[in-house]
């Protein structure tokens, strides 16, 4: 209901807590080369499959992932979907597109948004790579990236992108 | 219904800051010491179980994160509780009574150092009557103090000898996060915070994480020759109208006493999920443990994780009795302000 | 796996939700009379009156419905005084939280006493509520108690 339309017998309940948020080894790790404009994902030592962004531990073995694979900017979309709803605070225009990416040697996607092409051509298996900002500008975040954009390479058939057999 | 054992119980040292490590990196160590403890892998869970408050982290259903701490492929029969992780075994201990389960892994996990736990735990209390006025942990905990000393329950000295002796204890506690020894003085000089509760008579912040496994009786033989059983576990819980409260007593420990015949029970050990000075001559008195080693770990007084030190109490209990040889174990556990929800468990090992 | 040497990457983060919740025919009774500087109660059937006021015995599990007014004084039960408060008090200057049992009430409400001494307190000792001026229909519309002179 909108705050207008207050019933008199509803009370404002505020909730504010504030926090000091620490990011996790794995994150940290993660953000610290993203900075530098690398994106390096992380293996887990027994299955071997590459996570990025990672969070520290294989899903499927319960080990931390140690090993560090520094991977290309270069992937394709696994899955997409046209937002037209605006994203509070950000300045970018409806309808866009958010799409799942699977950068090449990575065994999972990860959510980012794609641009500089017509929103009907979008498609699964298209071939992307990160456009970046000014290096001026990079902070310890994937926003460093501003979107993902097509390159003149073949589609890929996502069906093979299986997550590999443990 | 089957019996259930205790088979397995570790604790993360208790961090007064976990720094870079998140949660996950907490509770993954905890949960692999555990594993390698008992030799096997979380392919022999049969049921999952953690317990934590996203509130801690601050963000809702983040407990969920707490999962990639553990093998999750192939999929796994999970559950969480927003509770003590000690509420986490209890419905452990259901599954596997129930027949659903044999093996269950239960963890626990909390940083409080992020955020403000004054304010967080405020917010627990009654929307309408109570968390408007924002009061804290400490000072609700204190107006049960107040009580107890003004009908001569307990008594100034008991509270400074339990600091005392709990910084005492730690000294038997690798992961224990205060070990300084604190002299009567050291003690009288410190200032209140909420009257009559001094800084001493209070929880540190604390991080950490704690893991425990459990089996049916059918499985706990593959573990150990000498399973300690959960004899006995009850919890109840009195209403959120703490006005309406007598805080000189507590109503849920009677019913654990009188549910699990704790009176016919000659207990070697006990462990308190006491998180103030005062709690511990209250929680001795009405529990008849005056004469027993009590809070031997130090409790938690000298290391206190949130949504851990229920389920470290029941460990705690769990390691004398296996490590010492000791039959009866009494453990207890704690939810809301003035000990308003108890769990006893009485832990006994087999003959 | 533990590694004090990595860089700590932190960062401050607030979270603010603000929630409409409706009090209900009781509770909105209670602090439409605390607008109008009454303190209402709910009478069970045994007689006994709950203040605040309660929409169910807690051992009968009786829904209360009648409403009496009690106070607006009462007596102190337990208090608790904070010397240095915390950011997130009410009270910025020392203060005691307190279990306050209204004249002709049964049980305690909590709330907050100031503009004394910390060694005025006493269990047993007479309060009166401090009324705000801007009354917002909550439990704040008490500002705070003090001590009966």
């Amino acid at each position: 209901m909108s705050d207008d339309q207050i019933p008199k017998d509803y009370k404002e309940s505020l909730i504010h807590l504030e926090y000091q948020y620490t990011a996790g080894s794995a994150t940290t790790t993660f953000l610290n080369q993203v900075k530098e404009g690398r994106l390096v994902g992380q293996a887990c030592p027994k299955c071997k499959a590459v996570y990025v962004p990672p969070r520290g531990s294989c899903p499927r073995d319960g080990i931390a992932t140690s090993i560090e694979v520094p991977l290309t900017d270069k992937g394709c979309i696994e899955s997409f979907t046209v937002v037209h709803i605006p994203i509070p605070g950000n300045p970018i225009v409806p309808p866009y597109v958010c799409a799942m990416i699977r950068l090449d040697q990575a065994d999972i996607s990860f959510l980012h948004l794609v641009q500089d092409i017509e929103i009907d051509q979008i498609r699964i298996g298209m071939r992307v790579q990160a456009v970046w900002k000014p290096k001026d500008e990079w902070t310890h975040s994937l926003e460093n990236i501003k979107w993902f954009a097509p390159i003149d390479e073949p589609d890929v058939d996502v069906s093979t992108l299986r997550f590999k057999p443990s | 219904m089957k019996k259930v054992a205790v088979v397995g119980y570790a604790q993360h040292k208790i961090l007064p800051n976990a720094g870079a490590l998140n949660e996950v990196e907490l509770i993954m160590p905890v949960v692999h010491k555990v594993f390698k403890d008992l030799g096997i892998s979380q392919d022999d869970i049969g049921f999952t179980c953690s317990g934590s408050c996203d509130y801690l982290q601050g963000a809702a259903f983040a407990f969920v994160e707490g999962l990639s701490a553990i093998q999750t492929s192939p999929p796994i029969k999970e559950s969480h509780v927003e509770m003590d992780a000690a509420w986490a075994l209890y419905e452990s201990m259901l599954k596997i009574k129930m027949g659903d389960a044999d093996t269950a892994l239960i963890y626990g996990f909390g940083k409080s150092s992020p955020g403000n736990l004054d304010s967080i735990i405020s917010l627990q209390m009654d929307p309408y009557y109570i968390s408007p006025l924002w009061p804290d942990r400490i000072s609700l905990a204190a107006l049960q103090a107040q009580i107890l000393l003004q009908k001569k329950i307990i008594t100034h000295d008991e509270m400074m000898a339990t600091v005392i002796e709990a910084r005492n204890n730690a000294a038997n506690n690798p992961n224990a996060l205060l070990t300084d020894d604190i002299s009567e003085d050291l003690y009288r000089a410190d200032s209140l915070i909420s009257s009559p509760l001094r800084g001493f008579d209070c929880p540190p912040i604390s991080d950490g994480a704690s893991a425990m496994v459990i089996a049916s009786e059918d499985k706990a033989f593959d573990f150990t020759d000498n399973p300690i059983w959960i004899e006995g576990i009850d919890h109840s819980i009195e209403s959120s109208n703490l006005g309406s409260r007598d805080l000189a007593t507590s109503p849920t420990i009677q019913t654990a006493i009188d549910n699990l015949k704790l009176e016919n029970i000659n207990f070697d050990v006990a462990e308190l999920h006491t998180q103030f000075s005062h709690e511990v001559p209250f929680l001795r008195k009405l529990l008849n443990l005056s004469n027993i080693p009590t809070n031997l770990s130090g409790g938690p007084l000298v290391g206190n994780v949130m949504m851990c030190a229920g389920l470290d109490a029941i460990g705690k209990t769990f390691q004398s009795l296996a490590n010492d040889q000791l039959d009866h174990g009494l453990a207890h556990a704690s939810s809301g302000p003035c000990l308003q929800h108890n769990m006893v468990v009485h832990l006994e090992r087999h003959k | 796996m533990n590694d004090s040497k990595t860089n700590l990457l932190e960062a401050p983060f607030e979270l603010s939700y603000k929630y409409k919740r409706s009090s209900g025919p009781v509770m909105s009774k209670f602090f439409e009379g605390l607008s109008q500087k009454k303190i209402l109660g709910t009478k069970s059937k045994a007689q006994k009156v709950f203040a605040p006021a309660a929409e169910y015995d807690p051992e009968t599990r009786e829904a209360l419905t009648e409403l009496v007014e009690v106070g607006p004084g009462g007596t102190i039960e337990s208090w608790s005084w904070i010397n240095k408060p915390r950011s997130h008090h009410l009270l910025q200057s020392p203060f005691a939280f307190a279990l306050i049992k209204l004249d002709g009430a049964d049980t305690a409400m909590l709330h907050m006493i100031s503009d004394c001494d910390e060694s005025d307190l006493a269990a047993g000792k007479k309060v009166l509520p401090v009324w705000s001026d801007n009354p917002t229909e909550s439990i704040t519309d008490i500002n705070y108690f003090i001590l009966e002179t």
